[in-house]
């Protein structure tokens, strides 16, 4: 085994033996690279010596698109990039382009945004829970995950008519107003989420076979983290403290309380228990919110036709994968001159490299699956 | 009916007569363990499983291996084409071949070997070279590396499971799977009972021997897309399937045979006469169950949509009506035929109960990375064996020279000692973790 890490650390010559080195392709049609992403492995056996993420089989043009939308039109297209957690990206675009309008969504439209993105983390993260625990070999939580998820999605289902690609938002605060009973389904979701979620972590937590397979698999230093722009749990997990719901808030973070989850080593068990408890804080925001919702109006005095004065903006929120950061250049007309956008998942991605070295196959897709990408957000 | 057959070919005619009942049965009988597992995995999942083809889905294994039937056969260009053809048959026939000598019942077995245990071990070891051939010959990197995983895997958790077999083996002192079950009725007491720890032993080391979940690293489907069938389809494919289910029934009669009784009903020696009759109280049980089934299955097709699935679920009810009089017939029938009717029902009962746990542990747990398997493997499972042994014997001895007659003494003494050694060896493999660097672990 000490070889095998040595492989890991430098370039040593593993043909010395006549022990030939295997170019394995994982991708772009595989089981557990949740999507179309294609890695390149370099093995010899079983151990990983070099990879190399080849992306971009779900490439759309996204950015590109927006520079011939309007402002209002290209909103619907944001969600389809990270569409496990489409409300989020909605959020982030609403905002960044009502910063470049200089105008803010009212109170109550703002309260509300929060629940629902906080909704929407959860089912990402749920998501995330169900394929992770798949691709290590546990069939049944993604069914337990999936009951879940299914309450939420059914909320956004009555609130706006999507499940998915919601397009919940509208820049200047809500197309529509909450439905009767928004409250009560919101707060019994969150009430017997609590009992879930130690469900699921009785399936797994102390599972002695999942902390084997997540344990020291796949770490990722603080200083690595940060060197190579990772964001989100994943930056968390390594001990970083950084949340940008409570560095920069935005939408109606600053009313309520709840905890960053940090762990100190980064590795894969680590992000596992950082997502968990994110659900249990994300919960928690919820139920604070939902007590007390602002009245008043949903939607700002922003006029029919969009034409925000030149300028640029940057505004990022904290998705439910890490940074999702929107970049808008406006050049004064109802077009957006460059829309850029910083998406978690693509440099999340850039760690895979640096965690999977001198591990298993195996643990490849436990890595993959603990990174957390969707790749209509890592292509665009 | 005896003079009509050649007193030269006399011993033979049963014997093919089974064995023809076996393998015209077994594929239908892996089909319906495959609906079973996908009912029971939906049930632990909270959905439904299948239920289209024919109520509550009983018409799918037929769906399915119509479907896999016609299906192309793809062979891969670059495939070895012989050895890609033959592996799966390989597989599928050494599986068979292993129900040789599998007793059913007192009645119900092909051939009696005085070695009938060392020859199904022999028999179904040899499957793996379907698997390893099969996976070599793809000329696939998925399917090699599940075929050499499987190679290393079966390997040393056979070496496991045969000396989790040895303390069992040591208590009924013979290797005839007739005398097995006769001893354990002899003694009064299952195996299971008497040397739990080489049951458990024996039950992890089978799991990992027909590459089910916790240990199904061959096939991986996260990791290795289908391992050594990646490059499979169709029929060929489907042999695949069919060896792996059949193994399971194989190894499941292992474990009956060896650790739960065989045929022999539970509490066998309590001979209690249902009143006024000769029949023995115990023995209507199968009736009643069968007589249960029928009654849901009759009570529920009035509540089957379509037509059809109210016919089948009738037949289903009616077939287990029928099962319920053969059962009840065959009290009033000789006594060998009464054995061998109700030996096979609660035979075929306890490997179904097996299977249950093995899908069980399938839905529960992740999956073992390979170098965390062969360290359970050698590390764990082969030493306790090792040391198993070793305390039965040793009871065995002293049980027999100090006149200590109660069975169940020597459970509970063999049981504390292996639970001290089971503790002491997860210590010694968890201060070995700790003692490893983090990368290496």
């Amino acid at each position: 085994m000490s070889d095998a890490r040595a492989y890991g650390n430098s370039n040593v010559d593993t043909t010395v033996l006549g022990a030939d080195e295997i170019i394995l392709n994982m991708g772009p049609q595989h089981p557990s690279t949740h999507g179309v992403l294609r890695v390149k492995l370099k093995l010899d056996g079983e151990r990983v010596v070099d990879s190399e993420c080849i992306i971009g089989y779900l490439h759309r043009g996204v950015e590109k698109i927006a520079e011939h939308r309007s402002y209002q039109q290209f909103a619907p297209y944001v969600d389809r990039m990270d569409y496990v957690a489409a409300v989020s990206n909605g959020l982030g675009y609403c905002e960044a382009v009502e910063k470049l309008l200089g105008t803010e969504a009212p109170p109550r439209a703002r309260v509300v945004r929060t629940i629902l993105t906080e909704l929407q983390r959860i089912a990402s993260h749920l998501l995330w829970l169900g394929t992770h625990a798949l691709d290590i070999g546990a069939l049944t939580p993604v069914f337990y995950c999936f009951r879940e998820r299914e309450e939420i999605l059914k909320i956004y289902e009555k609130y706006c008519g999507a499940r998915l690609t919601t397009h919940a938002f509208r820049i200047g605060g809500l197309q529509y107003e909450t439905y009767d009973g928004f409250e009560h389904d919101v707060k019994r979701f969150c009430e017997d989420f609590d009992k879930k979620i130690d469900e699921y972590e009785t399936l797994l937590t102390e599972n002695r076979i999942w902390v084997g397979r997540t344990k020291g698999i796949g770490i990722l230093s603080a200083e690595d983290a940060i060197a190579l722009g990772v964001t989100g749990p994943v930056l968390r997990a390594s001990g970083m403290k950084w949340d940008i719901r409570k560095a920069m808030p935005y939408a109606a973070y600053d009313q309520y309380e709840f905890e960053i989850p940090t762990r100190p080593t980064g590795d894969t068990y680590d992000r596992y228990l950082v997502r968990m408890e994110e659900m249990r804080q994300s919960r928690r925001i919820c139920l604070q919110a939902i007590e007390n919702i602002p009245s008043g109006p949903i939607m700002a005095r922003i006029g029919k036709v969009l034409k925000p004065p030149p300028g640029e903006v940057y505004h990022a929120i904290e998705a439910p994968k890490g940074e999702l950061g929107y970049y808008v250049v406006s050049d004064g007309t109802t077009q957006p001159y460059r829309v850029r956008v910083r998406p978690p998942s693509f440099i999340n991605l850039q760690a895979f490299d640096k965690m999977a070295r001198g591990s298993l196959v195996a643990d490849v897709v436990a890595i993959i699956g603990t990174i957390d990408i969707v790749l209509g957000e890592v292509d665009r | 009916m005896n003079h009509l057959i050649p007193p030269s070919i006399q011993p033979y005619v049963f014997s093919v007569l089974y064995g023809i009942v076996i393998v015209a049965l077994l594929p239908l009988l892996a089909g319906y363990i495959v609906l079973v597992e996908r009912k029971v995995m939906a049930d632990m999942q909270a959905r439904l499983g299948p239920m289209r083809v024919g109520p509550h889905g009983l018409l799918q294994p037929i769906a399915d291996a119509l479907k896999l039937l016609i299906k192309e056969d793809i062979v891969p260009e670059k495939a070895d084409r012989f050895l890609f053809w033959w592996a799966p048959v390989l597989s599928v026939t050494m599986a068979l071949l292993a129900y040789a000598a599998i007793p059913f019942g007192p009645v119900f077995q092909i051939a009696d070997l005085n070695v009938g245990l060392l020859f199904i071990l022999a028999i179904s070891s040899m499957g793996i070279y379907g698997i390893v051939l099969g996976g070599w010959a793809s000329n696939s990197h998925y399917s090699l590396l599940g075929a050499l995983r499987s190679a290393a895997q079966l390997v040393s958790y056979e070496t496991a499971a045969g000396l989790g077999l040895v303390s069992a083996l040591m208590l009924a002192g013979s290797l005839s799977m007739k005398e097995i079950v006769q001893a354990q009725y002899d003694q009064g007491v299952w195996f299971a009972f008497v040397v739990p720890v080489g049951f458990f032993i024996y039950f992890v080391g089978s799991i990992a021997e027909t590459n089910r979940a916790p240990f199904d690293l061959p096939e991986a489907e996260s990791e290795l897309v289908a391992g050594y069938m990646t490059e499979y389809s169709g029929f060929r494919w489907a042999l695949y399937f069919l060896g792996e289910y059949a193994n399971m029934v194989v190894v499941g009669s292992i474990a009956t045979t060896l650790f739960l009784g065989g045929w022999l009903r539970p509490f066998a020696r309590n001979h209690d006469l249902l009143w006024g009759t000769s029949i023995e109280l115990l023995d209507i049980v199968p009736a009643l169950l069968f007589l249960g089934v029928a009654a849901y299955s009759f009570w529920t097709a009035r509540r089957q949509p379509v037509q059809i699935q109210k016919l089948v679920m009738v037949a289903v009810g009616a077939l287990c009506v029928v099962l319920a009089a053969v059962m009840t017939a065959a009290l009033f029938a000789s006594p060998a035929v009464m054995q061998g009717i109700h030996g096979a029902f609660w035979f075929l009962a306890k490997v179904f109960g097996y299977i249950y746990v093995f899908l069980w542990v399938r839905f529960t747990f992740p999956r073992y990375r390979f170098d965390q398997l062969m360290r359970l493997g050698w590390h764990f499972l082969i030493p306790l064996a090792l040391v198993n042994v070793i305390v039965v014997g040793v009871t065995i001895v002293l049980q027999q020279n100090w006149e200590w007659r109660h069975p169940m003494l020597a459970a509970v003494a063999t049981t504390v000692i292996m639970l001290g050694v089971a503790a002491f060896l997860a210590q010694e493999e968890k201060q070995h973790q700790e003692s490893m660097p983090a990368a290496e672990r």
